[in-house]
């Protein structure tokens, strides 16, 4: 639990192969390393080095500037209540305020638990549904109260149905050997051999 | 299915009440790739040339004409890239999910419009972190469309066109929609802005080469100008600002949503108070303030709303469209509270890079902090403006900047136009007793 395990590395060579330049697949795979253990773990950040043919620290620096990359364990589920202006004018302050005393905990917090972790979060584009709120990513809309104490009742239960902490994406993109054009590399390419195309042809 | 008769006017969001149109069938049965078809049949610059008649604006913020952003890529420097910025954050915003969601095959297939009329190789699509449905919506989109031979080797057959989808996913960073820190992004690398110039990644981008980096909505038009013409796409809206839209009306309005209008002849009249739109304030309430054009933009008011949506008119009034958000705000709203909170915002999302927007906004939110605690001083005010100055100095619109790109002149615009209308509510904040501070000399002032 740590290093990517074998079915993510293969994963992680798929991803790697979808780039002209290793390193691009780096934020990918911290993606999928925190899929596989529900935050980046410092194993993980080095393998990934090894991976794209970087350092640890050059890992880190990149993880540790992005709000979703965790390098400490969260609760199963990141609640995230929007705190954007639109979601303000209609009453995020007030939900996360009530949130904050319901679960006892402040943003950044974990409950004791260990199932939620709090987070007031900027704009999550779903600004005509205000006040809403993502659970790992998942949308709630129009969150009232009631329904704040129903979604936390729900995850305690483990009924509401969420993926855990991770988990993005249930469809991965996925190109048979067939299909892939063959990435383009920075270097060595010549002008596209369709730009040869001139009007009179009419295309093919 | 029946349609309002304005609903014929939607060219990007025709399929929102289309229940499968996510999926190829829906897509395809919809009209879908007939764009592509049709792009294939005709040259590659020819292709561009329909792009530029169509005066298509950029859609992401800036408005910058797509034509001729196109035209920017130094010739016969190979490999080009395409880089969709699909990071949509800036607060207010909500189109970009939509279109992704709802429609991704039209993103796709500008995508390929795109990169077969500049010659881009290979194609990155960004998609914001956050956006997990947004992310595998696209990951169905793109395996069905390869599978069905639209995307990677040998484009519909074609043995000299092959492009490949690369679907990308960010973590977390407001700031990563500024094109440059989208690139730095994409590269593996903290997202911060580069240095300009070169202004455009256009001539120097992705790996280093010249890369076009456009919205998503911007891409999601191509199918629809290059199926029915630029010069078609030219006649709808206004002169300056051509084809359709899509704002979201959010904040204290009746019904807020995402609506598709005509681009330039909409005014904000229409769309806040129209009932086929966001239906007015709510009952019993009037308009204290707007933002037109997202979280960056500088307020309007009541005296603003026959402005049509035509980025040059707004642009003279002294705001921007933007990103397409319009948020409104009624009299019940604490414009302190609200300025807190769009200044709060830029002082957590600065990346740190440059100085006057690190420690500008993150002081701007400091003093509106204890303003709203009760703790203000009188020549707080004057210090807000002090520190905007500093961040952009003057003032003035468009901003002046002293920084790489243009999150910290961002701050400033709620601040210079709610300290201007509502200052009275400013200084209803400050205690009635000046507040005594000791300062790090042990002098108190």
């Amino acid at each position: 639990m740590a290093r990517l395990n074998p079915a993510n590395l293969t994963v992680a060579q798929e991803i790697i192969g979808r780039y002209p330049v290793t390193r691009s697949a780096l934020i990918p795979l911290l993606h999928l390393a925190q899929e596989q253990d529900g935050y980046v773990t410092e194993d993980a950040m080095a393998h990934i080095a090894e991976l794209v043919g970087v350092t640890p620290a050059e890992v880190m620096g990149t993880c540790s500037f992005y709000e979703m990359l965790k390098r400490e364990p969260v609760g199963d589920y990141m609640v995230n209540i929007c705190n954007g202006i639109s979601c303000h004018l209609l009453g995020s302050s007030e939900l996360i305020h009530y949130a904050e005393t319901t679960l006892g905990v402040r943003p950044g917090g974990t409950t004791d638990d260990g199932k939620i972790t709090l987070e007031a979060v900027e704009c999550i584009a779903a600004c005509t549904e205000a006040p809403c709120l993502q659970v790992n990513y998942r949308y709630r809309n129009l969150v009232t109260t009631e329904d704040f104490d129903q979604l936390v009742g729900e995850l305690r239960a483990g009924t509401a149905g969420f993926a855990p902490h991770g988990k993005l994406a249930k469809v991965r993109q996925h190109v048979g050997e067939d299909r892939w054009a063959g990435v383009s590399h920075p270097d060595g390419q010549g002008e596209p051999a369709w730009m040869a195309r001139n009007p009179s042809d009419n295309g093919d | 299915m029946s349609a309002p008769a304005d609903q014929d006017l939607r060219i990007i969001t025709s399929r929102f009440d289309v229940d499968d149109g996510h999926t190829l069938a829906g897509y395809e049965r919809t009209g879908g790739y007939a764009g592509l078809r049709r792009a294939l049949e005709m040259a590659p610059a020819e292709v561009h040339g329909e792009v530029r008649t169509a005066s298509l604006l950029g859609r992401g913020g800036a408005g910058f004409p797509a034509g001729v952003k196109w035209g920017f890529c130094p010739p016969g420097v190979w490999p080009r890239y395409l880089v969709v910025n699909g990071d949509e954050s800036e607060p207010g915003t909500y189109k970009d999910r939509l279109l992704m969601e709802r429609d991704p095959h039209q993103l796709i297939e500008g995508c390929l419009i795109a990169c077969y009329a500049l010659g881009l190789s290979q194609c990155f699509l960004y998609v914001r972190g956050e956006m997990a449905h947004a992310q595998e919506r696209l990951a169905a989109a793109l395996n069905e469309a390869y599978e069905a031979g639209y995307v990677g080797r040998n484009v519909l057959g074609a043995d000299d066109f092959s492009v490949d989808i690369t679907l990308h996913w960010g973590a977390g960073a407001y700031i990563v929609g500024e094109e440059t820190a989208l690139i730095e992004s994409l590269e593996g690398n903290r997202g911060m802005p580069r240095l300009k110039p070169p202004y455009f990644p256009a001539s120097i981008g992705l790996y280093g080469k010249p890369t076009i980096v456009n919205n998503v909505e911007t891409l999601a038009n191509l199918p629809w100008i290059v199926s029915n013409g630029g010069a078609a796409f030219a006649a709808m809206g206004a002169h300056n600002s051509t084809g359709t839209r899509v704002f979201a009306v959010s904040g204290h309005v009746v019904s807020p949503g995402v609506f598709e209008v005509p681009f330039g002849t909409t005014t904000f009249r229409d769309i806040i108070f129209d009932p086929r739109y966001a239906g007015g304030t709510r009952p019993g309430r009037t308009l204290k303030t707007f933002i037109p054009g997202g979280a960056s933009a500088p307020w309007f008011f009541e005296e603003h709303l026959d402005i049509p949506l035509e980025k040059a008119t707004v642009d003279q009034a002294g705001s921007m469209l933007g990103s397409g958000a319009i948020v409104v705000m009624d009299d019940t709203t604490d414009v302190v509270k609200a300025c807190h909170n769009v200044v709060r915002f830029f002082a957590r999302e600065s990346c740190g890079k440059c100085t006057p927007c690190r420690e500008g906004t993150s002081w701007l939110e400091k003093i509106l902090s204890r303003i709203l605690a009760g703790q203000g001083r009188l020549q707080d005010l004057d210090l807000l403006m002090d520190v905007c100055d500093n961040i952009s100095p003057g003032i003035h619109w468009p901003p002046r900047q002293t920084t790489i790109c243009p999150l910290g002149p961002s701050a400033v615009s709620p601040i210079a136009s709610a300290l201007e209308r509502f200052r009275s509510e400013f200084e209803a904040y400050l205690p009635a007793t000046p507040v005594s501070v000791t300062t790090t000399s042990g002098v108190a002032t």
